[in-house]
């Protein structure tokens, strides 16, 4: 009984602790690939992890802010030290080009579409 | 057989339903009756020397945040370019979250603070600014003759 209580409780701190803010984010899609930006404010660049496995894209970060000592919060609307999202990619994205910039809370990830998925351009010769 | 006269009246409990859920985590609403969700998000704490508030803004021109004090009102506007492709591009939006636009927001600042002790910085997308409060409202010992 008390082991049970136990696992429960870990559980439920575990989900506390894994409990993140859901990032806004534009997606727009072109000829050449997908554009994707989220706004993570509060992230330096080494706590930002991205990932992609098996066609999800994960994107988590943490907030690290400057806080001076002994600070009581009185009002806070970014209440989570965490942002999560994660996005299920197609197939035709090229997940191994994926290029990505991080400039003042922004970020900006570029996915190409494979080559065989791009629109071809034949060009005209004028003879 | 029977047939809702308002085949709409689904979705309108949906849209309720996500109203009430949203209004349930709202908790700490701002005085000056700004909706939670407001651009830019703000965090307000203080410490005995000072007042901190943090301003959630990402992806701006640090010269073109417009940062006023005037009568313990505390004022952060500023103008958020859409990062869309313009309509005639030939691109296609599937996601359209991010703030866009000119925005303003408003903190009523304690009495005690000093509006010319102020520090603003912007790192990481927020705006941080730190006031400190005047050196006559901390709490002094007062000697009984």
């Amino acid at each position: 009984m008390n082991d049970k209580t136990d696992v429960a409780r870990k559980e439920e701190a575990r989900a506390a602790a894994e409990s993140a803010l859901m990032p806004p984010v534009d997606v727009f899609e072109d000829a050449t690939g997908i554009t994707l930006l989220a706004d993570l404010p509060g992230v330096p660049k080494d706590r930002l992890h991205l990932q992609v496995e098996a066609e999800a894209l994960t994107i988590e970060a943490e907030v690290a802010l400057e806080v001076p000592e002994g600070m009581e919060a009185t009002h806070a609307e970014v209440n989570l030290p965490r942002y999560r999202r994660v996005f299920t990619l197609s197939r035709e994205l090229d997940t191994d080009k994926v290029s990505a910039e991080f400039r003042n809370g922004v970020l900006t990830l570029r996915i190409p579409k494979a080559e065989h998925a791009q629109p071809k351009r034949i060009e005209v010769e004028v003879a | 057989m029977y047939r809702s006269l308002l085949p709409h009246d689904m979705f309108a409990e949906l849209d309720r339903l996500q109203r009430e859920m949203s209004r349930s985590f709202d908790y700490s609403p701002s005085i000056r009756g700004m909706a939670r969700g407001g651009f830019p998000a703000m965090n307000v704490g203080g410490t005995p020397h000072s007042v901190e508030i943090y301003a959630f803004a990402p992806g701006i021109d640090p010269a073109g945040i417009e940062v006023q004090i005037e009568k313990g009102v505390l004022v952060i506007a500023g103008e958020r370019p859409s990062a869309l492709p313009a309509g005639d591009a030939k691109a296609n939006v599937h996601i359209d979250e991010r703030f866009a636009g000119a925005f303003r927001r408003v903190v009523t600042l304690p009495d005690d603070v000093d509006p010319d002790k102020v520090t603003a910085r912007y790192r990481d997308g927020v705006l941080h600014i730190s006031i400190k409060r005047r050196e006559t409202s901390l709490p002094r010992r007062i000697s009984v003759q």
